[in-house]
């Protein structure tokens, strides 16, 4: 059977055969900087593809279509673009914020990748409180974009800045809540524990209805916090004619918009280990037929394939909704989402003490 | 122009809004003071894009300035030039024929039809809903494509003129006219699936920008945004002009005043467009598409005045002639103007999110503003 797990191993021991043990981890440390900027690269650039190719399916149109087969160079190309513009700063702009913002959520969206388990036995890092550094780190690039909506001199920029920090900090609170609702059932913060514990089936199928609802408060929540329509108000196009990246241009704004997209990739990875079971494939309690059958497929397949579904139901959100006003947004976190949640814990809690999960 | 400020003595922020804005539409420049997102005070600041039509129209021929007119309100083009055609025809007396007369009403319905669906999916895009935009083109299109094999032109189009029509309909104008409205009947469902049923969208417009009967009389808005707020000032209803008089159609009156009430208001009014030509294309009666004219035409001394609706509201028309070749004084009185009004008044109190919906559901032309 296919597996990167035993590559990886056997690339470690050859390693390990010829250098001693330091200059093995340095060696394999460059390589693992350089496989996380490789894809990040690559992530970015198929997300902007695919999302560009979605909407186009949505808007009755045909998309990208002329660079490379289907466009599929399309996004190479806007990058390349991107990249030889000229880096145009304003003038009034504060010179240091401004130049560090975007670095600061590039860097956020990359230190996400480290716990994110790609396949059976692949993983950057695998720290034992894996979710909590994900929920810790990823509510770090509200920062960077405060940074940059001050930073712009702009008030349009500030505006979508302070809208955007007012969003995460809310929706933090009940995709923190959903995320809880399975760590309870798992009694793990390890990704690697919570996905073995889904061996027999996956959680949103095994959690009775509060998982079902806890997956979908996560889905809005990280909607909400990826700042995607339906609640791109940081960025509100129509309103605040760009929010915190108005001012930016070229390859510092083309870092904003991939960090976007890696966002969206990470929570969505996020959320398909917790609830649908990560890179395990599908199974059903002891039919050890239908298990066997199902590891036939490689786990990285299981693994990308549960993203790219939660990506394109995203995606799909943001070119059906309108956008939502600032009160709204607020009133829907505080007023509903966080209860919910709040009472999907508790209930939750009582499953898991009483052990009526699957 | 005025001082642009950075804060009030009050210390709360100013905000330009435009010139160059997306959700503007246009050249319009608002100065908005904002305590931080509620909106206090609004200042329309026009005028970007006068280009002088009233005083071009002096040195012109009553045969000529009508086209400057399309430039005006570039989306109910056949309209503006319909309220020329209808003030020279008034003042020389001409009989206009009746096939003329149908097919006016026809291409001024399908301009409004497109007008509309315009509005529609621009409407949506201000509210961050990008793909009904392009729903509303795929209708809009056929329009456009009856619209160039009519009169040649996509934009600024140039068909009605005084006496009647400039040439004959096209030989397909009938079936491709009925085809769009077999097309355009199965799809308005499709709208009203994608954005009138939609949560969001309705919190984002019921109750939002209210104008009160009292408030539509008093700024003198005309046209779909008076009819929201429950004033009945349809002027193909009320002073009847061309073969409106000969057909039946309901007047749209919504008495809510708010965003939605205008938008249901539009939204009726597509499918009343329908119903109208549906009355009318199967009976354009033969005859002469125009009357006879003399080459040059000579207005009487005096003043005329002719009122019409555009797909905004009302265009009233008003030519000051000294017995000349050119007229003495031309006027024209825009629906958006008197609309734009009242926006500071609808959107006091609201936060900036609204100002976008409250602008879309007002359908503003900065052209038409301004002149």
């Amino acid at each position: 059977m296919f597996s990167i797990e035993k590559i990886l191993n056997s690339f470690h021991e050859w390693l390990s055969s010829m250098l001693n043990q330091n200059m093995v981890m340095l060696l394999e440390m460059a390589l693992i900087a350089f496989f996380a900027i490789t894809l990040f690269a690559t992530l970015g650039l198929v997300l902007v593809y695919l999302e560009r190719k979605v909407s186009a399916f949505i808007q009755i149109r045909k998309g990208p279509n002329r660079v490379g087969p289907f466009g599929i160079f399309q996004t190479t190309a806007d990058t390349l673009k991107l990249i030889v513009k000229e880096s145009f700063m304003p003038d009034s702009v504060d010179k240091f914020l401004y130049q560090l913002a975007p670095f600061i959520v590039m860097i956020t969206a990359m230190l996400l990748l480290a716990p994110l388990p790609f396949a059976r036995g692949v993983q950057i890092w695998n720290i034992n409180i894996g979710v909590f550094y994900v929920t810790a780190v990823s509510s770090l690039s509200v920062i960077g974009i405060l940074m940059a909506g001050w930073a712009s001199n702009n008030k349009y920029s500030l505006l979508g800045a302070m809208r955007s920090g007012a969003q995460i900090v809310s929706y933090e609170l009940s995709a923190g809540m959903a995320i809880l609702s399975i760590i309870v059932l798992t009694g793990s913060l390890n990704l690697q524990d919570i996905i073995a514990s889904q061996e027999n089936g996956w959680w949103i199928f095994k959690g009775h209805i509060p998982a079902i609802v806890a997956f979908v408060i996560y889905i809005i929540a990280v909607t909400a916090e990826t700042n995607r329509a339906p609640f791109d108000l940081a960025e509100a196009e129509s309103e605040l004619t760009g929010g915190f990246h108005t001012e930016y241009a070229g390859m510092r704004f083309a870092l904003f918009f991939l960090a976007e997209y890696i966002n969206i990739f990470i929570v969505c990875a996020i959320g398909a280990t917790l609830f649908f079971g990560g890179w395990m494939p599908f199974h059903i309690g002891n039919w050890e037929a239908f298990n066997h059958v199902m590891d036939f497929i490689p786990s990285s397949i299981w693994f990308f394939g549960k993203t790219f579904f939660l990506i394109i139901l995203i995606m799909w959100f943001r070119w059906t909704f309108p956008r939502l006003r600032v009160d709204q947004l607020l009133n829907l976190e505080w007023k509903y989402l966080l209860p919910i949640s709040m009472l999907n814990l508790l209930v939750m809690t009582l499953i898991a003490i009483k052990g009526w999960h699957f | 122009m005025r001082n642009v400020v950075d804060t009030t003595p009050e210390g709360n922020m100013v905000l330009n809004v435009g010139p160059q804005h997306p959700s503007t539409h246009g050249v319009l420049h608002l100065f908005i003071t904002v305590n931080g997102e509620t909106i206090l005070n609004l200042d329309p600041n026009i005028g970007y894009i006068h280009r002088s039509i009233e005083k071009m129209c002096e040195s012109l021929s009553y045969r000529q300035f009508i086209y400057s007119t399309s430039r005006m309100d570039y989306l109910s083009a056949h309209m503006n030039n319909h309220g020329c055609a209808l003030t020279v025809e008034k003042g020389l007396q001409i009989e206009v024929p009746e096939r003329a007369e149908v097919i006016r009403v026809i291409i001024s319905e399908l301009t409004r039809l497109a007008s509309h669906q315009l509005w529609w999916g621009s409407l949506a895009m201000d509210l961050g809903a990008l793909s009904p935009f392009f729903y509303a083109f795929r209708e809009r299109e056929m329009i456009t494509d009856i619209m160039e094999e009519t009169c040649g032109a996509r934009l600024t189009m140039n068909y009605i003129v005084p006496g009647g029509v400039m040439a004959d309909i096209h030989p397909d104008f009938q079936r491709k006219v009925k085809e769009f409205m077999v097309q355009f009947k199965s799809k308005i469902g499709e709208y009203h699936e994608l954005v009138t049923d939609n949560v969001i969208f309705q919190n984002r417009t019921k109750g939002i920008g209210k104008l009160s009967k009292e408030d539509a009389i008093s700024y003198g808005c005309t046209g779909p945004t008076a009819r929201g707020s429950g004033l009945s000032c349809d002027i193909r209803k009320i002073y009847p002009y061309s073969a409106y008089k000969n057909i039946q159609f309901n007047e749209i009156i919504e008495t809510e005043g708010d965003s939605f009430a205008r938008y249901m208001v539009r939204m009726r009014e597509m499918e009343e467009s329908v119903h109208i030509i549906e009355q009318l294309i199967d009976n354009i009666p033969e005859g002469e598409f125009q009357a006879k004219t003399k080459a040059v035409l000579k207005l009487p001394k005096g003043e005329f005045y002719t009122r019409l609706e555009t797909a905004r509201g009302e265009l009233g028309v008003y030519i000051v002639s000294e017995g000349g070749t050119t007229p003495y004084r031309i006027k024209f009185r825009s629906p958006g103007f008197s609309n734009l009004s009242a926006l500071n008044h609808m959107v006091k109190g609201h936060k900036i999110g609204d100002l976008v919906s409250v602008m879309g559901t007002l359908d503003l032309v900065i052209p038409d503003i301004d002149r």
